[in-house]
């Protein structure tokens, strides 16, 4: 019992800085992947006032294709490629097939529309890599741990996630708000019919947006299918995540969803540690582990409740 | 050859007998209720098949099987099985995966007199005080494996154990058992959220704890993740986790993270008998993959069922249920028994992570539990 007491008592509450840095590293981490999800759904719902169920679905997309290629040319980064490329043309593809006749479309009609996408989707997949779990692994260069200062030990890989998903931040806004493009995006947003009666290509300019959403989802389910395990059904968990980090971020904003998805990825990953460490102070273990994860798990529904509560249009939504 | 010439006889004896037996009684109606869709198809896919290879090289003509897809939801499996049961007409339903799923459907099923033979889940509550004299549970009670993986832990000197399993009655099932066979103490217990595919957090936990041992149960994608993410953190502590994880059917796609973990298992390729060296090849010639255990437990519920079938009346329930209690077939785990709840009494052994060629296996390196029943058999009272 000697070890297990003094464990209780060293990485309990008091838990050493390393370990506290190392676990916000892995809630940046988290959050950081959950923006590259949202950044797709967020602007979707944004500007063509679509909800997208089929978002999940996408990410899935990238993660096959990108076990299949890496299956098939031994290359991680042409992986990614296939993976960023595949799911966007399926985005595209998807949106000109389906999506199209739904803007115009209420809410309940693009659920239940979208949702029939997921069932399509999973069962084709299915169909065509069959229902087992596939093999997409990181390369051995990068999967080790490196050693950082303060004497943290991480997964290089996992920091190679998070400045890919920094790039994709700063791309997207550099996109939104600094090029033309990203001009009529934003006008596409405040008003369809005006900037369509200006000679905007509106038809067109939708079908880039989704394949952008698409591509996004698809280069996150590489990204993280490659540590986890690419199998059918994968996007649907990560979809609801990415609702919730739209919600809190205020719904068509891409700032929104950065500050959200690192909020939830903070507030799950820390929450899921702490929360049973500061139940144990006053109940028995087994209990406190069991009740702290319980609550844990709820954790970033009660921030969205609560940000709601207080800021009903989210965090840097447009009140209306 | 000699597995060839085995076969052979093996059918012919079983035909034989079938001849002599297959137009005394009335037909056999079969209701399988199964997952083939969504996340967890593999499992029910590998159960279906191991079923049918067993019911086809019986060649019996007098028992028909019902396949359903119960998209591992427990309300679907529920009208299923009351479709089955009413309107289907079935004497014997069997197939289920899931835990939860087995409880919403077992108990009012085995109450309407039908049979309900469990090629996979078995939980505590129907092990013990909810046992029913028609249910039989052809794998082992949830908690087995766990136990053994405990005991074997013991055995390999592990004195300090960082334990973690996901928050759901399956999970507490586990750490359950693990305690209740390991001695050491208990580095850290961690419950994960169900269906959580990223572990940094807890690996960096088990980093920061002084154990000297990682005991995880983690089904499915959730422990192909977790094994993968722990092999590059850089932790190298020996890992022991029950066979769930380290299934032929997932293990391809862990790939080398796996190799060389411990994990127990009641069967495996490589148990050397007649039965399991035929069934494995015949597995491998008629579905062109090796078989995981969950295909070996789905053939040995048919062969029990078709042991049954071949000398009682299905119509007659205490006839039936008593030649069911006496497991008369050749299992591909060698001698099977039941206990006194209907749960099997068996070896439960600790096998390897392997490569065979490009292939990842497993290979069996000693035995964790001799004859092992369940906790719960004592509560039980028919």
């Amino acid at each position: 019992m000697g070890a297990a007491n003094s464990c209780t008592q060293t990485c309990g509450v008091f838990m050493s800085f390393a370990l506290f840095a190392e676990q916000v590293l892995n809630g940046l981490q988290s959050g950081i992947m959950l923006f590259v999800m949202a950044a797709g759904l967020t602007l979707i719902f944004g500007v063509m006032g679509l909800i997208n169920l089929a978002h999940g679905s996408l990410y899935m997309v990238g993660a096959f294709a990108a076990a299949a290629a890496a299956a098939w040319t031994g290359s991680f980064l042409l992986a990614l490629i296939a993976a960023l490329i595949g799911a966007a043309l399926v985005g595209m593809f998807v949106e000109m097939l389906v999506i199209r006749r739904l803007y115009d479309r209420d809410h309940l009609d693009q659920v239940l529309a979208t949702f029939a996408l997921i069932l399509i989707f999973s069962e084709g997949t299915r169909f065509f890599f069959g229902s087992f779990p596939l093999f997409l692994d990181v390369p051995k260069v990068i999967a080790g741990p490196i050693n950082l200062p303060i004497g943290i030990e991480y997964p290089v890989y996992r920091l190679i996630i998070i400045g890919v998903g920094l790039c994709v931040a700063l791309g997207l806004w550099l996109l939104i708000s600094k090029t033309r493009l990203g001009v009529q995006i934003r006008a596409g947003k405040n008003d369809r019919e005006m900037i369509a009666a200006l000679g905007v290509n509106i038809s067109a300019l939708y079908t880039f947006v989704f394949a952008i959403g698409a591509g996004l989802a698809g280069l996150a389910g590489a990204l993280v299918g490659a540590i986890q395990s690419v199998q059918v059904g994968m996007g649907e968990p990560v979809l609801i995540l990415a609702f919730v980090v739209i919600v809190i971020g205020g719904i068509g904003s891409i700032k929104g969803a950065f500050i959200g998805a690192i909020l939830v990825g903070l507030t799950d990953t820390l929450g899921g540690i702490f929360l049973p460490e500061l139940f144990k102070l006053f109940m028995e273990g087994s209990i406190a582990t069991s009740l702290g994860s319980a609550l844990a798990s709820m954790l970033i529904y009660i921030l969205m409740a609560v940000i709601l509560v207080c800021r009903p249009q989210g965090l840097f939504g447009v009140e209306g | 050859m000699i597995n060839k010439t085995i076969k052979i006889l093996t059918s012919a004896a079983v035909m034989t007998a079938t001849a002599l037996t297959s137009s005394a009684f009335a037909d056999v109606k079969v209701g399988m209720i199964t997952t083939l869709s969504g996340g967890g198809a593999g499992l029910g896919i590998d159960v279906r098949d191991g079923f049918m290879l067993a019911i086809k090289q019986s060649g019996r003509t007098d028992i028909e099987v019902v396949i359903e897809d119960d998209q591992r939801k427990p309300d679907i499996a529920v009208q299923l099985a009351d479709k089955m049961v009413q309107s289907e007409k079935v004497d014997v339903l069997t197939g289920i995966i899931w835990s939860n799923l087995a409880m919403a459907v077992v108990p009012s099923v085995t109450a309407q007199g039908k049979f309900y033979l469990s090629p996979n889940a078995g939980p505590s509550a129907l092990a013990g005080a909810g046992c029913h004299k028609n249910y039989f549970n052809v794998a082992w009670q949830n908690d087995n494996l766990h136990e053994a993986a405990g005991a074997y832990a013991n055995s390999a000197g592990h004195k300090n154990s960082f334990i973690l399993a996901p928050n759901y009655p399956a999970g507490k099932d586990a750490l359950t058992g693990y305690k209740r066979f390991f001695s050491g103490d208990l580095a850290g217990e961690i419950f994960t959220k169900l269906g959580q595919t990223d572990y940094a957090a807890e690996i960096a936990q088990i980093r920061a704890s002084n154990a000297d041992s990682v005991f995880f149960f983690l089904p499915g994608g959730m422990g192909i993740s977790f094994l993968k993410q722990y092999a590059s953190s850089g932790v190298d502590l020996p890992v022991v986790g029950p066979a769930f994880s380290f299934d032929q059917g997932i293990l391809q796609a862990v790939g080398s993270a796996a190799l060389g973990v411990v994990n127990t298992s009641q069967w495996n390729k490589d148990i050397d008998n007649p039965t399991n060296n035929a069934f494995v090849e015949s597995f491998k010639a008629e579905y062109g993959r090796l078989p995981s255990l969950y295909a070996s437990q789905g053939f040995d519920t048919a062969n029990l069922l078709i042991s049954a079938v071949a000398t009682s009346d299905v119509k007659d329930a205490d006839s039936f249920r008593k030649a069911l209690e006496a497991a008369n077939f050749d299992s591909t785990r060698g001698d099977f028994k039941f206990g006194s709840n209907h749960h099997p009494v068996q070896t439960i052994y600790a096998r390897k992570v392997i490569k065979e060629g490009d292939i990842f296996t497993n290979m069996i390196i000693g035995t964790a539990l001799e004859n092992h029943s369940d906790a719960y058999a004592t509560e039980c009272k028919f």
